[in-house]
Parts: structure tokens; sequence; C-alpha cells
């Protein structure tokens, strides 16, 4: 299968505050990779980078085979992303908000009502079409920011926190939705939510303090943990050890 | 340019779907009015032209204008539709210009609303209409001017209030530039060559040469080179936080 993320030695620091130190990884398609931490590891900062909002002190990313440094509008077409808290133009209806979106990303007239009709769909938007979306309650503008986010059918998913605010069915909906895309795309989340991880993600990735300490598949994770014990035993395991060592 | 485009009309029409734009449009109307008729003594002057509209608009548009540009990007910062926007298949300049044109569009149609102060000239007395015209078009482009360099502050700060703040400053020094009160601070001290420079900055001087009907290349050059200006600072700006 095709490489699609490809993070080498990635390095972010804001003035003397290292934010991402040194973290290299690569994903293919089909792959989930949960990104889990504390907060403030560093794993919006992570995706800010992959998207290429925010541009690394050091380390190169490739996605779809280009480095981001060099054709990042390129790499912009290639890619969904809702950032974290899934900000949105809120004096826009959510159709002229899809619709501004899919004009950007050049979705072509002649497929532009299928891409809005899918994308609508999926998220179970029909009944707010021609709300405004700062109307909206939080589980819908989430829903939003995942629609506009997959509207051109996209190689690579990023997305920060896209379950937060959501209630359980909606969470269950979501969920179901990215395992769904998952054998055609390469996807990266990050959660706080460990049972996440163990529904939709191939490896769960664990961020501490810019660090990665941890890139397995949830279940070789609970396999080195005492018997018994949940993802977030192992997951407290780690980051608490790891501030300790710190100090 | 499709992409310039398409961000330029979702901010017109952002404008128009907001109060912004009606309460923008009748303040600008109603003061420009005032001004005319009251501060410029438009019936008093007895002659038919326009000077008395058009020699306010400098004043009018210190303080309007930053109204508008103060929110072009310090808005998309505060609220994070900035990370929305600036991942999506767009280069800096797009965003700019489309924002940028989107304001200045929108200054366009307060102006043209303005048309019944052109019709009631006409009807009193026999106007130059040449003179007139090119009134208008140096009014919009000192417009451009302000605007450029409001969306320039506009991206440094998330606060509107700063930016607002800011950008009446820095386009106070701008009109004035040409006024004793800027010259007699350099003038004595400096090369009579550095304040003809300064003197020549002047937003009110190279909008009067315009208003007096001679269209003088110069005059365009200096604002739509000025909008260039402030424009590509305001790209370096954005492009510089992604640094950060």
């Amino acid at each position: 299968m095709s490489v699609l993320i490809e993070v080498d030695r990635l390095t972010k620091s804001f003035g003397p505050f290292i934010a991402v130190d040194n973290i290299s990884f690569s994903l293919k398609r089909g792959e989930v990779l949960g990104f889990l931490g504390p907060n403030g590891a560093g794993k919006t900062t992570t995706m800010r980078m992959i998207t290429g909002f925010l541009s690394p002190t050091e380390g190169t990313i490739r996605v779809c085979n280009n480095d981001v440094a060099k054709y990042p509008l390129q790499i912009k077409e290639k890619i969904g992303y809702v950032p974290e808290g899934a900000p949105l133009y809120g004096e826009m209806t959510v159709l002229n908000f899809l619709k501004f979106i899919a004009d950007v990303r050049k979705i072509p007239n002649s497929k532009l009502d299928d891409a809005i009709d899918n994308a609508v769909k999926k998220l179970g938007l029909e009944l707010v079409l021609y709300q405004q979306l700062e109307t909206l309650s939080k589980g819908y503008k989430r829903r939003v920011g995942l629609s506009q986010a997959i509207i051109h059918d996209p190689d690579v998913l990023i997305l920060d926190e896209p379950t937060d605010g959501l209630d359980p069915n909606q969470k269950h909906e979501v969920r179901k939705l990215i395992k769904e895309m998952a054998s055609t795309k390469a996807i990266i989340i990050s959660t706080h939510i460990l049972e996440e991880v163990d529904a939709v993600c191939t490896r769960a990735m664990i961020i501490s303090q810019g660090r990665m300490i941890i890139d397995k598949s949830p279940k070789e994770l609970l396999m080195g943990a005492p018997k018994g014990s949940t993802l977030d035993d192992v997951f407290r395991d780690l980051t608490i050890g790891q501030s300790e060592v710190k100090k | 340019m499709n992409t310039i485009f398409s961000i330029t009309r979702r901010e017109i029409n952002g404008y128009f779907a907001t109060p912004v734009a009606y309460v923008f449009i009748v303040i600008f109307l109603i003061m420009s009015g005032l001004f005319t008729f009251y501060m410029g003594g438009f019936y008093e002057r007895g002659q038919a032209d326009l000077a008395s509209f058009f020699d306010w608009h400098p004043w009018l548009y210190l303080f309007l204008i930053p109204a508008i540009s103060m929110r072009l990007w310090a808005e998309e910062r505060r609220n994070g539709t900035i990370e929305l926007l600036m991942t999506l298949p767009i280069s800096t300049s797009q965003a700019v210009l489309g924002k940028f044109l989107a304001a200045w569009i929108f200054t366009a149609i307060s102006l043209i609303l303005t048309f019944p102060m052109w019709i009631t000239v006409n009807y009193l007395g026999e106007p130059d209409n040449g003179t007139i015209l090119a009134s208008y078009l140096g009014s919009l482009l000192m417009a451009g001017g302000y605007l450029a360099i409001g969306s320039c502050i506009s991206s440094l700060t998330k606060n509107q209030v700063i930016a607002f703040v800011v950008t009446i400053a820095v386009c106070f020094l701008f009109t004035v530039s040409g006024m004793p009160i800027v010259l007699n601070f350099f003038s004595g001290w400096t090369p009579q060559a550095l304040l003809d420079t300064i003197a020549s900055f002047s937003f009110i001087s190279n909008f009067t040469d315009l208003t007096q009907g001679v269209i003088d290349i110069r005059n365009i050059i200096y604002f739509i080179s000025l909008i260039i200006g402030a424009l590509t600072l305001n790209v370096i700006s954005i492009n510089s936080k992604k640094g950060i």
C-alpha cells in the first residue's frame, strides 16, 4: 500500500519552548492513526504543520510524495482538515458555506451537486442547510466542519478532536463514518477519548511534551500492560511516568 | 483568479448577511450629506460643483474605512477561521487580494450610492461632470489606499479595537503629511528634498489634484503603488506568522 504521509524528524519551537520534538512516522493508505496525549503535548501543532498552517522549525513533511514546504497548494488540495474547535464562518448558511468550500476546492460544476449532497448526507445535515452556522448547536457545527473536510474526497484526512462536543449517538455516527472511509484514505485523528482509539484506529501514537513515546496498534498497547488494565491505565502510566521523569 | 473571486464573493455576501453593511452605508451617506451641506456650505458657495462634497472625503474615510478594514484579518484570527482559510488550497496573496477587493467593492457601492448628490448639483446648475467623475475616481483610489493600510494593520493583531485605533493613527499621518502639522516638525532640520517627499505622500494633496479635474498619472500611480505596497506587507505579515 502506498505511503501517503511521511514525517521526518519534525521539530517545532516557539521561542525557547519546544512544542514538537523530533517526531518521525509514516502513514499508509488504509491506516487510521490516533494521536493521543495530554493537553499541550504537541498534537495540534503537529497537525498544523502537516496541513501547512504552520511551518516546521526543522524536519520535513511529505504528503502524497510532495514536500509540504515546496508545494503547499498542491498538498492542501489532497488534504481534508478539521482544525481544533472546527472554526466556521458564522454568518454563512450551511449550504453557502459548503458551496464556498467546493468552489475554492475547484470541484467542477458538473460534480458540485453530487459532492455537496454526499457531504450533507454523510453528516446528516439535511435539516439545517439553510440555517446560519452561528445558530447551530455545537454538535451540528462539528459535523459541518467534518463535511467541509470530506467534500472533495481527499486522500488524507486530518481531524483535530473530531468528536469533541458530540453526544454519544453522534460520536458513534462519526466513528462509523471514519471507519467507512478508512480503507481509501490515510487518516490522522487526535483525541482524548481512549475508547475512540480502540474503536477506529489501526495505530495509536502517544505524544507527551512534544515527543513520541509510543507508536503501536491499540492491541499491542494493551499487551504490554498488566492483565485487566484498560487503555486508560496504559495511557496514564505512560504519560504520568513521563512528566515525573522530567521533574 | 477564480479563487480570488470566490473569496471576494464570500466576503461581500458576509457584509450583507450582517447589519455591518447597512449600518455603514447609512452612516456614510448621512455623514457625507452633513459634511457637504453644513460644514462644506454647499448652498452658500453658490457654485455648481461638488467640491464641498469631495473635500470632506479624506476625513470621512479616516474614521469610517478603518471600521471596515479592522475586521478583515483580526476577526479571522480571533475566530480561528484563518486556520480553515489558510489550509484550503489558497495562496496568501490570493486571500489578501480577495479580501481587499471585497472591501474595496463594498466602499465603491457606498460611494455610488451618493449619486443623489450628483443629481442635485446637475439639477441646480451646470457642473463640469468630467471633474466630478475624476473626483469620484480619486475618492475611490484614496479609499483603496486607506483600506490597504487598514488590511495590513488588521493582519498584525487579533484585536479589532487595536486594529481600528492603529489604522486611524497611521492613516492620519498619511492624510495630513502635506500639512503644517507634520511639515513644521521636519522643516528647519531636514533638507528641502525630504520635506517635499514627505509632503508628496499626502492623501489630501494627491486627492485634491484629482478633484481639480486633472487626471495626473502621478497621483494615480501614487495611490496604486501605496495599495500594492501595503498589501505586500500584508502578505508578508501573514506568512511570517506561520514561522512562529
